[in-house]
């Protein structure tokens, strides 16, 4: 399988995320902001990062780049974007996912280990998994407290859409305790074709015992065989 | 203004450029002429103590450089040893106190900016950033509106460009009350060949400014951070610069994209006087001249003099020399990143330092005698006389049980857990911590191989108020120590010196005596310097800093998988300390919460013994026989135990009365518990190693002591400290909480 992965300038965990596809035994390819090719990329990702330095607002410039469109005409045909970190902020600026990243409610830049738990199991990335597993996954941002009206949380909540929630180590709910004080807790969401995730920890960093936590290595295994499980999903053209 | 005009330099002249009259008669006689007033502010931008360490040159001579290793020493961007694999680890350490005192955010954030230019400028990818920070008492307004700035300064440029920051120090204490301290040091790796160096050479060719354009900010740094600090100091905040990490981002990626390319004749970062400082070492360390041309430099502000353009300490901002045919091809790379660049200079066979404003040449010097001209200071008078050493806290006890000072320890600022610092910075990013900062050094391992760097910084000014030159030798073992906690061999040192104003004879003569201290130290363990740097004049109103020897350490762990850490593992587990115990309290962190004060005399220091112990530690680890090993330090056995209670989220006990005898120790149990005796560790191990591990310590010669075994959920020296893991846990990670 053939992750493409998004370089802005300003962007920080291509590298890791490069690191991360390989480890799993993928392939990867880096995919210029300035460009419109995918490269044929089965998913892309929109790594972490400080993309045009966050100046404005988190993924408020990024959105705009030439290889943007190309990854909104992907996700519209059906392909897998994964937004991690900066990437979620950038999907949610350019309306792939609804919402909206501000800053952490403790004003503070975070970098933690954060536990997730699984809350839906029906789409690309969370496939492997079960509803109510946790998983061990460190965040690292400043911006990640995801806020959105009522009316979207509703429906997020109700038609699934709910990725991950940040709870205690034991699943438990963290009670206004999460790391950047999200609404509703919530770490991660897809769109509601269910190609489209984003989320704000990191699992690119949690793919080997050695950096604390593997778990994040499932996430990277489940995408991979969900993709090669139905070929049928689109694969990025060459222009 | 012609030279006839400025043929007596006022004093005022003088002060604004931070010369003094005996140095501009030097400088006037060296050229035959009176200096035009450009090159009067370039003169005394490079022979400030920031730019030409004329107090301190002649002193760091007799330290110890060379090694095996040592692939590049002082008198570079930053230091480079050989690492293996073909590869080079190149680090740096460097101040950026009078900026951080006057606008903190920004003062911090720029100098973390600085020291990874200085890195990535030898083609270097930085892979971890430390931080050495020093602040007045933190329940004072002043401290906590300072340690904030920093601390967000630090991590919103290193999270930003996305360079983990994964150790430092933290100290509190009264000295720093007008004068914090913020060190920075970088480490980066490369291959060997592409390491890339800052000597131009071939005349004709061209000199590429990239990145920033120039501005008004930071003009007199170089000046500014070398005179004492006073009330006027806050109206000088033009005088620090502002940072763009984004910038700076591409900067180094492009930066690195040329990193090895043979179209790349040297690279030289921006840093203090700015382009007057750095056109000038280029073209030093290369034995050629140069021509520098101000109007070809690109400008945020308009209406710059020539002066302000070449003292400008704008930040992210590089020189590239070039051969002409090059300089197109190059500038490519650096437009891929979005980054504007000019031709700004032209190598010149004579070793001159000429400035141009267009067709008008505006400055013309030899280049020897404005690098490496500046008269150097020697000291300012004799040796003063030292009191004897008294132990001022008197033998009265505090009205505490051990169990109080326990607590009291643990909750203090300089003991408490650093977790809502480190929490602020992103100390992830890279994938290659495998030995997150809190314990004693961090690891990060190297792509590609199984090598890991254990990174550490160290620098204990209480000892060094007492004794500057052994309080210097201690800061070296203690940060050795925490690398060889980890079972990373020490290979190199980069070290930062922060003292008051040197004038005073008794400031000099403490510099003095730390750069022996460090020499000895360094000498006696194998291990070189590399680079450093030196920071005077922290001296605010007559109130100078305690001599601040930050000690910077780099350590190779040959397989990383054998790595070491410092908190406790199984249940069952024996704990033992390794190295003497004098029960000595003198300069404690003891001393300063029960007494008050910082008197006596430091722990004493065996170095023989010390690189006895580091060959144990090492050894034992290589063998697989130890669960965790942890460098005893400030707070002494109980803080020790506390601490990797707390790592290993599992509680301890511990006897002392297994200690032998207690006859002849001074202090009793207290000293014994609290004393901060050096060349300690404290490790665990199986029950079944034990055999092994006597057999090892009577090989080496180091005192093995059984203190007693890991288990429980509580922290327990019988007889005299029980409190659970939970209550040790909440007090320690409340220390730096700022309380409503």
């Amino acid at each position: 399988m053939r992750f493409g992965i998004a370089v802005f300038p300003g962007t920080w965990s291509d590298r890791d995320c490069k690191h991360a596809v390989e480890l799993a035994g993928h392939e990867a390819v880096m995919l210029w902001h300035k460009d419109r090719d995918l490269q044929r990329s089965d998913c892309v990702i929109l790594p972490g990062g400080f993309s045009y330095g966050d100046y404005l607002r988190a993924g408020a410039v990024a959105r705009f780049a030439p290889l943007m469109e190309s990854v909104a005409e992907f996700a519209d045909a059906g392909g897998l974007v994964w937004g991690i970190c900066n990437g979620f902020q950038i999907l949610c600026e350019a309306h792939l996912l609804p919402g909206a990243l501000t800053r952490n409610s403790s004003l503070e830049f975070r970098c933690a280990p954060t536990w997730l738990r699984v809350e839906a199991v029906d789409n690309a990335f969370t496939a492997g998994c079960a509803r109510g597993d946790v998983l061990q996954i460190p965040v690292s941002h400043g911006e990640g407290r995801y806020v959105a009206d009522e009316e979207t949380l509703d429906m997020l909540e109700r038609d699934q859409r709910v990725a991950f929630r940040y709870v205690r180590r034991d699943g438990s709910a963290v009670e206004g305790e999460s790391p950047n004080g999200s609404m509703h807790d919530i770490a991660g969401i897809v769109n509601e074709r269910r190609n489209v995730l984003g989320m704000m920890p990191h699992p690119e960093r949690a793919c080997e015992p050695s950096l604390g936590s593997s778990d994040g290595m499932q996430l990277f295994t489940c995408v991979a065989k969900s993709f090669s499980d139905n070929r049928a999903m689109p694969v990025a053209a060459a222009p | 203004m012609t030279s006839a005009q400025l043929a007596a330099a006022s004093d005022a002249d003088l002060a604004e450029v931070a010369l003094t009259r005996d140095e501009y008669v030097h400088l006037v006689e060296s050229l035959g002429r009176e200096p035009n007033r450009l090159e009067l502010g370039i003169v005394g931008a490079l022979w400030s103590e920031h730019c030409s360490y004329k107090t301190s040159k002649s002193l760091l001579r007799t330290l110890p450089t060379k090694g095996p290793r040592v692939l590049q020493g002082p008198g570079e961007n930053a230091g480079a040893v050989d690492i293996g694999h073909g590869l080079a680890c190149v680090f740096k350490i460097e101040s950026h106190n009078h900026p951080s005192a006057i606008e903190p955010y920004q003062g911090a954030a720029t100098g973390v900016g600085g020291i990874l230019r200085d890195i990535f400028t030898m083609g270097a990818r930085p892979v971890a950033l430390l931080d050495s920070l020093r602040f007045g008492p933190l329940d004072e307004p002043h401290q906590r509106h300072l340690f904030d700035g920093v601390v967000a300064g630090i991590g919103g440029y290193g999270n930003c460009i996305g360079v983990p920051t994964v150790g430092g120090e933290l100290y509190f204490d009264e000295s720093y009350r007008t004068n914090c301290l913020v060190n920075a040091m970088c480490v980066g790796v490369v291959e060997q060949g592409s390491l890339t160096r800052a000597i131009a050479s071939g005349p004709g060719n061209l000199v590429l400014l990239v990145g920033a354009d120039t501005g008004r900010d930071g003009i007199h740094g170089a000046s500014f951070a070398s005179v004492v600090l006073d009330a006027d100091s806050a109206a000088r905040r033009p005088a620090v610069q502002v940072g763009n990490p984004f910038l700076e981002k591409c900067l180094m990626e492009a930066c690195l994209e040329l990193a090895g390319d043979p179209r790349v004749v040297a690279m030289q970062d921006l840093g203090a006087a700015g382009l007057c400082g750095s056109t000038a070492e280029l073209a030093h360390r290369g034995g050629c001249g140069i021509e520098v041309d101000v109007a070809r430099v690109s400008r945020r502000e308009t209406g710059m003099t020539p002066y302000e353009v070449m003292l400008s300490e704008s930040q992210e901002r590089m020189l590239i020399v070039a051969r002409p045919a090059d300089v197109r091809s190059l500038q490519e790379v650096f437009e891929r990143w979005d980054l504007h660049s000019d031709v700004v200079a032209v190598i010149l066979p004579e070793q001159r330092f000429v400035v141009r404003d267009g067709g008008d040449g505006v400055c013309n010097l030899p280049l020897d005698l404005l690098v490496d001209g500046a008269p150097p200071r020697s000291a300012p008078g004799p040796r003063p006389d030292r009191a004897a050493p008294v132990d001022m806290s008197g033998g009265v006890a505090p009205a505490w049980s051990l169990d109080e000072a326990f607590l009291q320890l643990l909750g203090s600022p300089n003991l408490g857990s650093r977790a809502p610092v480190f929490r602020r910075y992103d100390h992830q990013v890279g994938d290659a911590t495998v030995i997150l900062p809190g314990g004693d050094a961090a690891v990060v391992r190297v792509d590609g191989t199984t090598l890991g760097l254990a990174l550490g910084t160290d620098g204990n000014s209480r000892y060094a108020a007492l004794d500057a030159r052994h309080g210097a030798m201690i800061a070296v073992c203690e940060a050795a120590r925490n690398v060889v906690a980890t079972g990373a061999t020490p290979v190199a040192v980069t070290n930062c010196l922060n003292f008051a104003n040197p004038e005073h004879a008794d400031v000099w003569w403490d510099l003095h005596d730390a750069i022996e201290g460090i020499g000895e130290a360094c000498r006696a363990l194998g291990i070189p310097v590399v680079s450093g740097n030196v920071s005077l004049y922290n001296d605010t109103g007559g109130t100078g800093i305690d001599p601040t020897i930050v000690i910077g350490m780099v350590g190779v762990i040959n397989d990383v998988a054998l790595r070491c850490t410092a908190g406790f593992r199984d249940e069952g587990d024996l704990i033992a300390l390794i190295g003497p115990i004098d029960a000595e309290l003198g300069g404690s962190e003891y001393q300063r919460i029960a007494h008050g004060v910082n008197s006596g005399t430091p722990p004493r220091l065996d170095i023989e013994l010390e690189r006895r112990v580091h060959e144990f530690v090492l050894e034992a680890i290589a063998a697989g026989l130890l669960h965790s090993a942890h460098d005893c330090a400030e707070g002494g056995i109980a803080i020790a135990v506390a601490e990797s209670c707390l790592l290993g989220d599992i509680g301890a006990r511990v006897d002392i009365d297994g200690l032998g005898s207690h006859e002849g120790l001074i202090n009793g149990a207290t000293g014994i518990l609290f004393g901060e005796s050096q060349s300690r560790f404290v490790i665990s191990f199986a029950r079944e190693a034990l055999v092994r591990l006597h057999e090892l310590a009577g090989r080496h010669s180091v005192p093995f002591r059984d203190l007693g075994s890991v288990g429980g959920e509580r922290v327990c020296v019988t007889g005299r400290i029980d409190v659970s893991l939970a209550g040790v846990r909440r007090v320690h990670e409340g220390a730096l909480i700022e309380r409503e």
